[in-house]
């Protein structure tokens, strides 16, 4: 009967401890969100939310325009690749040499991805610090990302859908294009989404390949002048990189509300995204269940 | 006519297609060369010994292209690295362990619909907002606390490096947790255990692969974290004496003096051998969680 006792205890003991844990960093969660927000939007001034060298916005812009580029880039690469490893090689030994490779690239640390981009698409082609370059390297850390999730979207349809497209007389790449691609095209979506979450974030990659500054006239429409927002080959800071540089060089009187700021808007991006992410999730559960439903 | 349209078409996708999957080997080749050619510099050119690089504490290297009397000895960062991210994952690994349980096995309910999208969120956040937090809240914090000159010390470090990973390996864990049979539970209940007893006993060491795996990838992404870690690390240049001094991690030695050297120097491959150093330590990890798999396949077939 002893034994049983202390169990039983032991049982309820350790019950608490997880409770407590878990409720712990739900809290932990709740406050460092809710304070990193407020502290960051409480604290601004109205010129801060200026697309002006004093506002915030040109950053925001450049943060955006530069995750849209390298998804421009790493979309069509992964999804390609994806197709590639799922369709194309299955099983072969080049699949796990591709394998190998995205497996590879997503554990890489992104000091070195930043280095490489540095070396490759800076010191090497002789132009000046530039937002092409940075979604290049941004592209390096997203293709994975992409990658993995088409292939495994591809790999979870039905064998019966590939079967059905041969049956039709529809040729291989017929079969991907107009099957299997649209049918998992919300799942790439996600995948997408999530890149772009990586991208917002990124910094140490950007370090050395977009610039720390920034310097834009938005009444100059010349996409060759270095002052266009959307030349692709002027040095662009974004809101992280911002964060850093008021770190290591804080010039300006405010530059830590400005960096309270970004952080603020980084922390929104995440939130936005995650939600954008599981809608898109859940809405494709209900699709692939009603489905099944319909072929009982 | 229109046949032939059609297999010219299959051909060139079917190449196209070939040729993405050939970019993604060729990217990361690029990436492993250029960084054995650039990192290997400093044993090649510069003459210095691999034993020099991994065990020296003298790091003063020439910022010239003839290196004359430079060091280039990384073990004040190597050892800055180990013990940063070690303590971090001695901090969130029994976190991560405890909330990953709560959610799978005491209230999967709330787990799946609150839990999981809150470590979600907490996983997405970008590491520069928790290296500004922690640079803004921690600092100060750890210095008045425990009444320290400064507060950037590699305990700050760790504890924001624990914040970061503790999300990344509860999600991992939680999800070997629950790919558990859900016999094998009822079984244990079955024999009278309590809930306590059949999570250690059963639950626990049937999803040991799969925790490893997560405590692996959260170390991985210890490793490679540069910009949070600089901002409260210290970036000082000296051995560390204690938990509370500034030192520097390879990471951020490379984040912060990369811009200041110049292509072809000593200096400057002295920063890309801690580089290949990294990429070494990243298939390491890969390499790892690789055996653990091949391992639980093992156990799966007996």
């Amino acid at each position: 009967m002893e034994r049983i006792k202390k169990a039983k205890l032991a049982d309820a003991c350790m019950t608490a401890v997880f409770c407590c844990v878990a409720g712990a960093f739900l809290l932990l969660l709740l406050v460092f969100a809710s304070y990193v927000i407020l502290r960051g939007f409480l604290g601004a001034s109205p010129e801060m939310f200026t697309f002006t060298r004093k506002g915030m916005m040109n950053q925001l812009f450049n943060t955006v325009y530069l995750v849209f580029l390298s998804l421009l880039i790493s979309a069509p690469l992964g999804i390609g690749a994806g197709i590639c490893l799922s369709e194309y090689t299955r099983g072969g030994k080049l699949s796990e040499l591709i394998r190998m490779c995205i497996e590879t690239l997503s554990s890489l640390p992104s000091i070195v991805v930043g280095l490489f981009g540095y070396l490759v698409f800076i010191l090497m082609t002789g132009f000046k610090w530039n937002l092409l370059a940075g979604a290049l390297a941004v592209s390096i850390l997203c293709l994975p990302l992409i990658t993995s999730t088409t292939c495994d979207a591809m790999r979870n349809l039905p064998d019966a859908y590939r079967a059905g497209g041969m049956g039709l007389g529809a040729t291989k790449w017929q079969t991907v294009s107009h099957i299997l691609l649209p049918a998992c095209l919300p799942r790439i979506f996600t995948g997408m989404i999530l890149a772009a979450g990586r991208g917002f974030g990124e910094a140490a990659a950007l370090l050395y390949t977009a610039g720390m500054s920034t310097d834009l006239n938005w009444s100059n429409w010349n996409l060759l002048s270095p002052t266009c927002p959307l030349n692709p080959m002027r040095p662009g800071e974004t809101l992280s990189l911002y964060i850093w540089s008021s770190f290591t060089e804080s010039t300006a009187a405010n530059a830590q509300k400005a960096a309270n700021l970004s952080a603020a808007i980084l922390m929104l991006l995440v939130l936005v995204f995650n939600l954008l992410v599981r809608k898109l999730s859940q809405h494709i559960d209900r699709k692939s269940l009603g489905e099944t439903v319909c072929s009982k | 006519m229109r046949q032939k349209g059609m297999f010219q078409k299959e051909y060139f996708w079917r190449y196209l297609i070939l040729l993405c999957g050939a970019a993604v080997i060729a990217v990361t080749a690029a990436i492993g060369i250029f960084l054995f050619y650039k990192g290997a510099g400093t044993f090649t050119v510069f003459g210095h010994s691999i034993s020099e690089f991994l065990f020296s504490r003298d790091f003063h290297p020439n910022d010239s292209m003839t290196g004359e009397n430079g060091t280039v000895g990384a073990a004040i960062f190597i050892v800055g690295s180990l013990v940063s991210c070690g303590l971090a994952i001695l901090i969130a690994t029994p976190l991560s362990l405890a909330s990953a349980i709560f959610s799978v096995e005491i209230l999967p309910k709330f787990g799946e619909r609150f839990f999981r999208p809150a470590v979600d969120i907490f996983v997405g956040i970008p590491s520069i907002v928790y290296g500004w937090t922690g640079l803004t809240i921690l600092v100060p914090f750890v210095r008045r606390t425990f009444a320290l000159p400064y507060g950037n010390t590699v305990f700050t470090a760790s504890l924001v490096l624990s914040v970061m990973i503790f999300p990344s390996i509860t999600s991992v864990a939680a999800d070997a947790l629950r790919a558990v049979p859900q016999e094998l539970r009822a079984a244990a209940y079955g024999m009278g255990c309590t809930r306590w007893q059949m999570i250690r006993k059963v639950a626990v060491p049937a999803a040991s692969g799969g925790i490893y795996t997560g405590i692996i990838l959260g170390l991985a992404r210890a490793f490679g974290e540069a910009l949070a870690v600089a901002m409260v690390i210290g970036k000082s240049r000296t051995m560390l004496t204690g938990l509370f001094s500034a030192t520097s991690s390879l990471t951020t030695v490379i984040a912060s003096n990369m811009g200041n050297t110049f292509d072809g120097t000593e200096y400057n491959s002295a920063l890309w051998t801690m580089a290949l150093l990294l990429f070494l330590i990243s298939l390491l990890f890969i390499f790892a969680i690789h055996l653990l798999a091949k391992k639980g396949e093992m156990h799966g077939k007996n």
